[in-house]
């Protein structure tokens, strides 16, 4: 999977508007690794400060919603969750949007975010909607309440799409289908660092998923606290599908397929599933943004349509698709 | 010290109590049969013996100390229960499941090592259900999957293991297995049982102290010939019913009479 990974970058490092051969990405890559670079060729500075950058951001927002999805599906026990299902995407959104039409993109990280913010919000205020004071979190509580608040923002959005001038219009629609090209390099690195540290935090609790998976009673009596788990990996989890939408927007598919291809080839375990699924996310992603930058190359396409695109077809395959 | 030891509890769910007045013990080794109509609070008793629910009054002690203060982990390794049926929405095999069960003995960031791998082995050894390890268990018949469960509460290795239901899914052959099985781990390894049935004769063969809950509160507790009775079985559960000894063992049998 990691060979995968690494070979996916390659082929990706090559491709693009400038074609630049596998080989030499290989060589610049060497040399890079012994620290002599001289960005002397034009080939070098496309691959350095353009491609790579955005592959790595691609990584690190695919290993994110596969992550984000595994541990959903795992904690509501519904095969169809994927990394939006609270709201995090509308609430997201809603806040990139507002950070457009007032011109917040012209400050540093301004849109990213007020982004940021909207999800946090959201996921508050799911939280708030779907808790009472009878107890505990229940799943269909918490999953309505996700998509209420989501039906809620999705009205304010087209609300806002509908005074903006067409300017802003682009930009918004961009956001909207995803768009792995505009985060900077102290972004990227931001997010990577907020990814690596809530995979080693999320990956402690592997096993508490296996158990969960298998009924909270069964948890329960198997020695997991159940209500502290869920909360802590519902807190983790939103933060991190928070950062990674605030920086890249709306990725579809991604979160919900990866996990079920990895369970379909690698089992349930989560222990092995949320490593695999990282990776394979990560590839799936490098792989769809290349397409997207290459079909219609000098021009782009939104990297959501490319996941949508083979998303759908798959997703209707898992309907389809006998019971485990 | 008793092993478990219920003292005078009270729970419920909202304002609504579910049970009441519940004292009881159960000594190290014993098996203890539960009976009682439906909602009478059989579930829930068991509920509070593992600590997954905590008493709104009185005190239900498991090895000398109350259950909220043991933490989950702790309790998991004194405590096992084999529920009715487990849902299964993702595909995961067999001895995955049985290995569950050595959770509580785990720390973070750690893999089952071979010792683990060992008792998971002995447990579906023990169940029988070695043979279908590695199959997907939702593909198992119900009696495969409730032998699987069964193996995940043994590799838990608890001292008490509580059973609710266990047998409803079962044909009378499995049926069969499943006691000799609980009187088999009872008599070598001391495990102390107590299982939660609908089926009184089964319950009056296979236990020497029998609890009999009717809305919550303990109608009868004691020898199965005790607990038994005509009248206790027309007052708990409204039927008339014949006892009399079965002429195999001497337990009282129940015959249902029209």
């Amino acid at each position: 999977m990691f060979l995968v990974l690494l070979a996916l970058s390659i082929v990706s490092l090559s491709l693009g508007a400038v074609r630049i051969a596998p080989g030499h990405v290989f060589s610049y890559l060497i040399d890079a690794l012994w620290g002599n670079l001289s960005f002397s060729s034009e080939e070098e500075l496309i691959l350095f400060s353009v491609r790579l950058p955005r592959i790595i951001f691609a990584g690190i927002v695919g290993a994110a919603l596969a992550i984000g999805g595994v541990i959903f599906q795992a904690i509501l026990r519904n095969p169809l969750a994927d990394p939006y299902i609270l709201g995090i995407s509308g609430g997201s959104a809603l806040g990139a949007i507002i950070g457009i039409v007032i011109g917040a993109g012209s400050f540093y990280i301004g849109v990213p975010l007020l982004a940021f913010l909207g999800a946090l919000t959201t996921v508050f205020l799911v939280f708030i909607v779907a808790g009472s004071s009878r107890g505990p979190l229940q799943d269909n509580t918490l999953l309505l309440s996700g998509v209420v608040v989501n039906a809620f923002f999705s009205a304010a959005i087209l609300f806002f799409l509908s005074v903006v001038n067409s300017m802003e219009l682009h930009s918004i629609t961009f956001w909207l289908m995803g768009d792995l090209s505009r985060a900077s390099a102290r972004e990227i690195g931001i997010a990577a660092v907020c990814l690596v540290a809530g995979f080693i935090l999320l990956y402690g609790q592997a096993r508490k998923l296996n158990l969960i998976v298998q009924g909270e009673d069964t948890a329960e009596h198997l020695g997991v606290h159940v209500e502290r788990t869920k909360q802590w990996l519902l807190i983790l989890t939103s933060l991190i599908i928070s950062v990674a939408v605030s920086l890249a927007g709306i990725i579809g598919f991604v979160g919900i397929m990866v996990p079920h291809f990895m369970r379909l080839v690698f089992g349930s375990d989560h222990r092995l599933l949320l490593p695999v699924s990282a990776l394979f996310g990560a590839s799936f992603l490098i792989a769809a943004d290349t397409v997207a930058r290459v079909v219609l190359a000098p021009a782009e396409l939104p990297v959501g349509v490319i996941t949508a695109l083979c998303g759908a077809p798959y997703f209707i395959f898992l309907l389809k698709r006998k019971a485990w | 010290m008793s092993l478990i030891e219920a003292r005078n509890i009270k729970f419920g769910y909202d304002a609504k109590s579910v049970v009441e007045n519940i004292s009881f013990a159960v000594d190290a080794g014993q098996m203890v049969a539960v009976i009682g109509p439906n909602g009478s609070g059989k579930t829930t008793l068991l509920k509070i013996i593992n600590g997954t629910l905590l008493p709104d009054a009185g005190q239900m002690m498991i090895d000398g100390q109350e259950t909220g203060r043991w933490s989950r982990k702790e309790i998991a390794v004194k405590v096992a229960i084999v529920p009715q049926e487990t849902s299964v929405i993702f595909p995961f095999y067999a001895e995955e499941i049985v290995l569950m069960g050595r959770f509580p003995h785990l720390g973070r960031y750690r893999f089952e090592d071979k010792k683990d791998y060992r008792i998971v082995h002995e447990a579906m050894e023990k169940t029988n259900s070695l043979a279908f390890a590695s199959r997907r268990f939702g593909e198992l018949s119900a009696g495969e999957r409730q032998r699987v469960l069964i193996a995940r509460a043994l590799a838990q290795e608890p001292k008490i293991l509580l059973l609710d239901e266990s047998t409803v899914f079962l044909d009378l052959k499995h049926q069969a297995q499943f006691m000799a099985l609980l009187h088999q781990l009872n008599a070598e390894q001391n495990l102390t049982v107590m299982f939660v049935t609908h089926d009184i004769n089964l319950a009056a063969q296979n236990s020497e102290k029998i609890i009999m809950l009717d809305s919550g509160k303990i109608y009868a507790i004691g020898m199965p010939a005790d607990v038994i009775t005509a009248a206790n079985i027309k007052e708990v559960y409204d039927v008339h019913a014949g006892i009399d000894a079965n002429p195999y063992d001497g337990s009282p049998r129940v015959t249902l009479l029209k």
